[in-house]
């Protein structure tokens, strides 16, 4: 049954034949012009963003996007490093944040004994409303010592002298850096994939996994051959809204970035992303071209992120109206 | 019959699932690990370093005693002031997608700008609220902070009013235009009634979402070392306070930044609790 039923009103609820009072006027027009308030918010912040921001991008041109100096006393910015930063930062997340999201929504919903399943869902849903600065305090002041003195001499030691991949662990064991950004980022998005993964998972017809599990197909059979497959385009979904909360994170990363504006090969070394120049930076630059510049990097990690969220939104669309009949 | 060896599985296929699925259990166990460990050494250093001091006295200068007294409240104000201004324009906002706008075009545009709010990054609120507000004002302000505040906490109400009034019975609906009520009458007398406890949770979780949020107040309410002057100077709040202490190479900064850090997560989580004890009592 539908939720809204067919009454005798035009489109809007307003009586059709002509006796809505003025309060019923005065009332949508106040609900109206809220709701256009939020939609225009979206436009105002890319129009006075990209307003800001153009002294910097018609000096620099498009090389503004590959040149890696960062200069603010000859005034010469690029935003290579902060872009490749953002981007390396945000795959390591998902690297990580990924396959433990789904991994955790699948033991949820399959394996889970019944008494465990609502402390578990308490637990992971705690983890995403803990606030990202907790999470940067916790990275700089535990878990980096932790990475420099335990984790990073080792691997420099053992998978450092590897042909290609230990050219990604070498370096002095600072404990900050990429790697040490991408692990908090990681179990930052973690809560959000699992919960749409969650959701993703329910939204899959029983039938199916009945019928598997009537076969005789044990349990990770059943995720393999009938869970995953069915729930591709969800999962995508949900890890691109993983990957826009990643893209966009501060203070996290702010924290265990090491504020460096370089590229380095080895993921051990300090680096820098949009998000952190700008909180770093952005109180203390001196002279319009530096602001602008900043206002340029804001704007584009806008851009990436709206592209992101919109392609994760139409991918869940489906997905969250299946999980509400 | 169970134990038959012809029905039995493979030991492949048993030692496949039991890698797989304890692969799946470690991974949940690995993030209930991440959280156990935060809120341990939140409670192991921020309970040490909580003293009445903290809550009566101002930040100091390094090497001095001191408390959070002007953050905590400078916070205070500020998630005050944000959610007074976007309560009500969240409210209103999720009311029209839900109610006026159920089937329209402007509304489906709205919702979708609404979800990309909903996950934008905050520091991008901020430089557009430093370029709206404090540029005109020329000078950091609390209002400033609240404005930004405000702006991250719009969406949270938005989408969760619009889903506590889809949930409000059609039934109610139908009852209400029988007896002739208008519609923005059954809205204010009936469905925003039925749905009060949720839309409080919306608000409540808005509030436990802003709290946190340090990236919108770095360049619009700026901070301060003393009591600000009233909302109109740069004020001092909560996260700000323990993003530089934190990154400082003090100890007793540090020892400050996570009492702080402690209060912000204990006030998180407690609100979150709240919510959720709400939301039950609703059923």
């Amino acid at each position: 049954m539908p939720s809204d039923s067919a009454i005798a009103l035009s489109r809007d609820g307003i009586p059709r034949d002509g006796h809505a009072t003025a309060a019923e006027h005065v009332f949508r027009f106040v609900c109206r012009i809220a709701a256009l308030t939020v939609a225009g918010l979206l436009l105002a912040v890319f129009a006075v963003l990209a307003n800001n921001a153009a002294p910097a991008l018609s000096t620099f041109g498009p090389g503004f996007l590959i040149t890696e100096v960062w200069n603010p006393v000859t005034e010469k910015f690029g935003a290579f490093a902060p872009i490749c930063g953002t981007l390396i930062t945000s795959l390591i997340a998902m690297l990580i944040g990924m396959p433990l999201a789904v991994g955790s929504a699948l033991f949820l919903n399959e394996v889970c004994p019944h008494r465990l399943r609502g402390p578990l869902i308490v637990a992971i849903e705690l983890l995403a409303a803990v606030p990202s600065i907790i999470y940067g305090m916790w990275g700089l002041l535990v878990l980096a010592p932790f990475l420099s003195t335990h984790f990073q001499p080792f691997m420099t030691e053992w998978v450092g002298p590897l042909p290609i991949i230990g050219a990604l662990f070498v370096g002095p064991p600072f404990g900050i850096g990429m790697l040490t950004a991408g692990i908090i980022l990681g179990f930052m998005v973690l809560p959000f994939i699992a919960s749409v993964s969650c959701q993703v998972f329910a939204a899959i017809d029983p039938v199916l996994r009945e019928a598997a599990y009537g076969v005789g197909a044990t349990s990770w059979e059943v995720c393999k051959n009938v869970i995953l497959p069915h729930s591709r385009a969800g999962l995508l979904g949900a890890s691109m809204l993983g990957l826009g909360r990643a893209l966009g994170e501060t203070m996290a990363v702010t924290f265990v970035i090491g504020n460096a504006h370089h590229i380095s090969s080895s993921l051990f070394a300090p680096g820098t992303t949009i998000s952190a120049s700008l909180a770093n930076e952005f109180t203390e630059a001196v002279g319009d071209l530096y602001l602008s510049s900043l206002q340029a990097l804001g704007l584009v990690l806008f851009v990436i992120t709206f592209f992101v969220l919109a392609a994760a939104r139409l991918m869940l669309k489906n997905i969250e109206k299946k999980a509400a009949k | 019959m169970i134990n038959d060896g012809a029905y039995a599985l493979s030991r492949q296929r048993q030692f496949a699932n039991l890698a797989m699925m304890g692969a799946c259990a470690f991974a949940a166990f690995l993030a209930v690990l991440v959280l156990a460990l935060i809120l341990w050494h939140l409670l192991m250093r921020g309970f040490d370093a909580l003293t009445l001091d903290t809550f009566t006295m101002t930040t100091p200068p390094p090497g001095s005693k001191g408390g959070l007294l002007n953050p905590i409240l400078g916070s205070l104000a500020m998630t005050g002031a944000g959610i007074a201004v976007a309560a009500p324009l969240g409210v209103l906002s999720g009311t029209y997608l839900a109610e006026y706008g159920r089937h329209s075009r402007v509304a489906h545009g709205v919702r979708f700008i609404n979800d990309i709010l909903l996950s934008a990054p905050s520091i991008i609120i901020g430089l557009f609220v430093y370029s709206v507000m404090v540029v005109p004002m020329s000078h950091f302000s609390g209002w400033a902070g609240a404005a930004a505040l405000a702006l991250v906490a719009v969406p949270v109400i938005v989408r969760t009013t619009e889903d506590v009034l889809r949930l409000v019975p059609a039934s109610l609906r139908e009852a209400a235009f029988a007896l002739g009520v208008p519609y923005w009458r059954f809205i204010v007398s009936v469905a925003w009634r039925a749905a009060r406890t949720g839309i409080l949770t919306g608000i409540l979780l808005a509030v436990a979402r802003i709290s946190g949020e340090t990236a919108p107040l770095l360049f619009t309410a700026l901070n301060n070392q003393f009591f600000a002057s009233s909302m109109n100077a740069p004020t001092a709040s909560l996260p700000v306070v323990i993003f530089q202490f934190a990154m400082s190479p003090y100890h007793d900064w540090q020892r400050l930044a996570w009492a702080g850090a402690l209060l912000i997560s204990a006030t998180v989580l407690l609100i979150n609790v709240l919510a959720r004890w709400l939301a039950r009592q609703r059923r």
